[in-house]
C-alpha cells in the first residue's frame, strides 16, 4: 500500500469512526436539561463531530494534494521493515492471547524465547537466562513487593504458584 | 514573599535528603541517563511505562524518582547523539549537529563534557528560576474558578494549534480524540454509562491514561523504532584521560554564554504545553550560533553547538513542570503523564498543592536541586558504562520493554481488557505517526479531559445554559484572546506564505 492511500484510508476510517461516536453519544442527552444542566452526551457529541470536521479537512486536502502523505507514492511501510514490525506486532497479540490461556507468567518466558531465539538469533545461554530472569524478576516486583496479582492463565495453572505463596506468606 | 521561599526550600532540601528520596533520585537519575541514551526511548517512554513500577513508594519519592528520571534523560539523550549520531531522543537531536563531527574528530570526550556541562547550567539556571516563579504564579492561580480552568485548557491546546509545527486538522483530531476517550466510563455528574462499546463491561470503569500513554510511547514507539534503526550503527568510541579531562575544564568557558542563553530561552519554551524541549534546543543552538563570533564553524564540531542546545533541553524539562505544579497544566507530554500519576496518587495538581500538599511540591523542587548535581556526577563518571549499554542488541531490549508495558498496563486497572486496549493503542498510534498525526496533543487530552469537561459543566450550569460567563471573567477572556490568536497565527502564515510566492513569481 502507498502513503497516498494509506492516508485516504486512514481518514475515511478515522472519519466514519467519528459519525459513529456522534450516533453513540446520541444515545444520551445531548441538550440542555432544565434545572439539571448539559446533558451526559453533549460534551462526546460536540468532540466527536468536531472529529468528523477534522476528518473532512483531511479528506479535503488530500483531494487537493495539499499534505505530504497525499502526494506520496512510497510504501506506506518500508519493504525491509515490514517482517520486523509484523512479527513484533503479532507476536506481541500472540503473548496477549497466551496470557488468557498459561498466564503472565508462562506467556512472557515463551515470548522472550521467541523473540531472542527466533528474531534476534541470540545464544540458548542469552534466551534462557532472559526468559526465566524476566518472569522470576515480575513476579518478585509485583506479587511481592507490590501485592499486585498478575494473570496465571486457566485455573489448571494455579497450582503451579502454591510453593510460592508459601515462601511469601 | 522571598524569605518564605527560602525557608520552604530549606524544608525541601531536607525532604529530599530522607534515605529514601535520596535513593530514589539517584535511581532516577540512573534510570533517565539510560533511557535516554537509548535511541528512540525518551523521558516520556521512561515515565510512561515505569510509572506504574512507583507505586512502591509513597507519592512524594514516587514523584522525586520520575522528576529525576525526565531529569536524566535530557542528560542521557547527549550520549547517543554523540557517540552513536542519532538522537537518544527527539530533545537531542539538534545536540548531533556538532556533537557527531567531533566525535568523528576524535573528541567525543570534549563534546560528552560540553553536554554535561551545559546541562548542568540548564538544570541550574532552570531551578532557580522555578523556585522564584512557582509560588507566586500558585498564588495568582488560587483565584481561578472553572471558567479560568477550561480556558486555560483551551489555551495549553491551541498552543499544538499554532505552534506545534504539525499538520492541523491532524492535531486538532488527536486533541478531540483524547478528550472523547477520557469521556468513556460513568459520566461523574449525571451517573450514567456513557459510550460503553458493544457493552463490554471492561469500558465502565473508564480509559486510563496509562493505557494510552504506555500503548503510545512503549509499543508504538517501539515499532516506530524497529522500522527506523534498520540500519547498523557504529558507535565512536570515546577516550578518556586525565589530562584531556583537564584540557576539557579549559575549554568551557567558550561555551558558558552559549550555555545561559540557551538555559533562559529552555525554560520559558518549556512552559509552553506544545513546545518543550525539543524546539527549545533547536532555537538556542539557532541563536547561539547567529551571535556566535564564527558562526562557520558550527556543524563542524564547535563544542558550543553542543553545549546550546544541550542547556536548552534541560531547562525545558525544568520549565515544562512550572504549569503541572502551579496550574495543573501540564508543560510536556511527560508532565502530563506525570500529572495523570499525581491524580492516581490522590493529589489535585493545580495551586492548591502549594498549600495543601508543601512538603509534597517543596520536596519535589528540593530534589530537583540535588538530582542535578547527582546527575552530573552519575553523567561524568559513567560514561564508559552508558557507551557499553548503547551496544545491547535492540532484539534484547525491545522484548524487556515489551514485557515492563504489558504488566504496566495490567497494573493499574488489574483487567486484561486494558492490556488489550494498550495494544490496540500501540499499534494505532504507530500508524497514525507514520501519517503526521501527534500523538502527544492525544495523551495531554485525554489527561486533563475529565478536568476540561467538568469545568465546562459547571461554568455553563452557573450560567444557566449561556456560555455569556466567560465574558464577565478577564482571565478567562484573555486566555481565549491568546488561544483564538494561536489558532490564527497558521492562517496569517499560510497567507504570507502565498503572497511571498505571488510576489517571487
Amino acid at each position: 500500500m502507498t502513503t497516498r492511500k494509506a492516508e485516504l484510508a486512514m481518514a475515511v476510517f478515522l472519519l466514519l469512526a467519528s459519525i459513529a461516536l456522534m450516533f453513540k453519544s446520541m444515545q444520551l442527552n445531548i441538550g440542555w436539561i432544565p434545572g439539571r444542566g448539559p446533558g451526559a452526551g453533549m460534551w462526546p457529541f460536540y468532540l466527536s463531530l468536531g472529529m468528523a470536521l477534522a476528518c473532512l479537512a483531511t479528506l479535503y486536502r488530500w483531494f487537493r494534494g495539499t499534505t505530504p502523505q497525499a502526494r506520496s507514492e512510497e510504501p506506506f511501510v518500508a519493504p525491509d521493515a515490514l517482517p520486523v514490525v509484523a512479527i513484533t506486532a503479532g507476536g506481541l497479540f500472540g503473548l496477549l492471547v497466551s496470557i488468557h490461556i498459561v498466564g503472565m507468567y508462562i506467556g512472557l518466558a515463551a515470548f522472550m524465547v521467541f523473540y531472542l531465539r527466533f528474531v534476534g538469533r541470540h545464544s540458548w545461554l542469552m534466551t534462557t537466562m532472559f526468559a526465566v530472569g524476566t518472569p522470576i524478576f515480575i513476579f518478585c516486583l509485583f506479587e511481592w513487593a507490590l501485592t499486585t496479582t498478575l494473570p496465571k492463565g486457566l485455573a489448571i495453572f494455579e497450582p503451579l504458584y502454591y510453593p510460592l505463596y508459601d515462601l511469601m506468606y | 514573599m522571598f524569605q518564605e521561599i527560602l525557608v520552604h526550600l530549606g524544608e525541601g532540601l531536607l525532604e529530599a535528603f530522607q534515605p529514601l528520596n535520596l535513593m530514589m533520585i539517584f535511581l532516577g537519575c540512573f534510570a533517565g541517563l539510560f533511557v535516554g541514551a537509548l535511541p528512540g526511548l525518551g523521558s516520556v517512554n521512561g515515565v510512561a511505562i515505569l510509572l506504574p513500577i512507583t507505586f512502591l513508594v509513597p507519592p512524594t519519592s514516587a514523584i522525586i524518582f520520575l522528576a529525576a528520571l525526565y531529569y536524566g534523560a535530557m542528560y542521557g539523550g547527549a550520549i547517543s547523539s554523540i557517540t552513536l549520531g542519532i538522537p537518544g531522543a527527539s530533545t537531542a537531536v539538534a545536540t548531533v549537529f556538532d556533537g557527531r563531527p567531533m566525535a568523528q574528530k576524535g573528541l567525543a570526550d570534549q563534546a560528552l563534557m560540553a553536554a554535561a556541562v551545559a546541562s548542568f547550567i540548564g538544570g541550574s539556571v532552570s531551578i532557580v528560576l522555578f523556585t522564584l516563579f512557582a509560588p507566586p504564579l500558585a498564588k495568582f492561580a488560587l483565584a481561578f474558578g472553572p471558567p479560568e480552568e477550561f480556558s486555560l485548557m483551551i489555551l495549553a491546546f491551541a498552543t499544538f494549534v499554532g505552534l506545534g509545527g504539525d499538520d492541523i486538522p491532524k492535531t486538532i483530531f488527536s486533541i478531540l480524540i483524547g478528550l472523547l476517550l477520557a469521556t468513556i466510563g460513568l459520566d461523574i455528574i449525571s451517573g450514567r454509562p456513557r459510550l460503553i462499546f458493544f457493552d463490554i463491561p471492561g469500558f465502565m470503569h473508564g480509559i486510563n491514561f496509562l493505557v494510552l500513554a504506555i500503548g503510545i510511547y512503549g509499543i508504538g514507539e517501539m515499532l516506530w523504532t524497529l522500522e527506523t534503526t534498520q540500519g547498523q550503527v557504529t558507535i565512536h568510541s570515546v577516550k578518556t584521560s586525565w589530562s584531556r579531562f583537564v584540557g576539557n575544564l579549559k575549554l568551557i568557558k567558550t561555551y558558558i554564554g552559549g550555555s545561559m542563553l540557551g538555559s533562559f530561552l529552555g525554560f520559558f519554551v518549556g512552559t509552553l504545553p506544545a513546545a518543550g524541549a525539543t524546539p527549545a534546543s533547536l532555537m538556542s543552538y539557532g541563536l547561539t550560533k547567529t551571535f556566535s563570533k564564527d558562526p562557520e564553524s558550527f556543524g563542524k564540531g564547535n563544542p558550543a553547538g553542543v553545549a546550546a542546545p544541550e542547556a536548552a533541553n534541560n531547562s525545558a524539562s525544568t520549565g515544562s513542570m512550572l504549569p503541572m505544579i502551579t496550574l495543573g497544566i501540564p508543560g510536556s507530554p511527560t508532565t502530563a503523564v506525570l500529572l495523570g500519576g499525581m491524580i492516581i496518587w490522590g493529589l489535585r495538581p493545580g495551586p492548591l498543592l502549594f498549600s495543601e500538599h508543601p512538603d509534597f511540591v517543596w520536596g519535589l523542587i528540593g530534589s530537583m536541586y540535588i538530582a542535578n548535581f547527582v546527575t552530573l556526577v552519575l553523567n561524568l563518571a559513567l560514561i564508559p558504562l552508558f557507551v557499553r549499554v548503547l551496544a545491547t542488541p535492540f532484539t534484547i531490549l525491545a522484548p524487556l520493554i515489551f514485557a515492563l508495558c504489558v504488566v504496566g498496563g495490567f497494573a493499574p486497572t488489574q483487567d486484561m481488557h486494558d492490556v488489550w486496549l494498550m495494544f490496540i493503542f500501540g499499534v494505532f498510534g504507530y500508524l497514525l505517526r507514520k501519517l503526521d498525526y501527534p500523538v502527544a496533543p492525544a495523551v495531554l487530552a485525554i489527561v486533563l479531559g475529565p478536568l476540561a469537561e467538568a469545568s465546562l459543566r459547571q461554568t455553563l450550569i452557573s450560567g444557566q445554559g449561556s456560555a455569556a460567563v466567560f465574558l464577565e471573567r478577564p482571565i478567562a477572556l484573555t486566555c481565549f484572546f491568546f488561544a483564538l490568536m494561536l489558532v490564527l497565527y497558521p492562517v496569517y502564515q499560510h497567507f504570507t506564505r502565498k503572497k511571498a510566492k505571488a510576489a517571487d513569481a
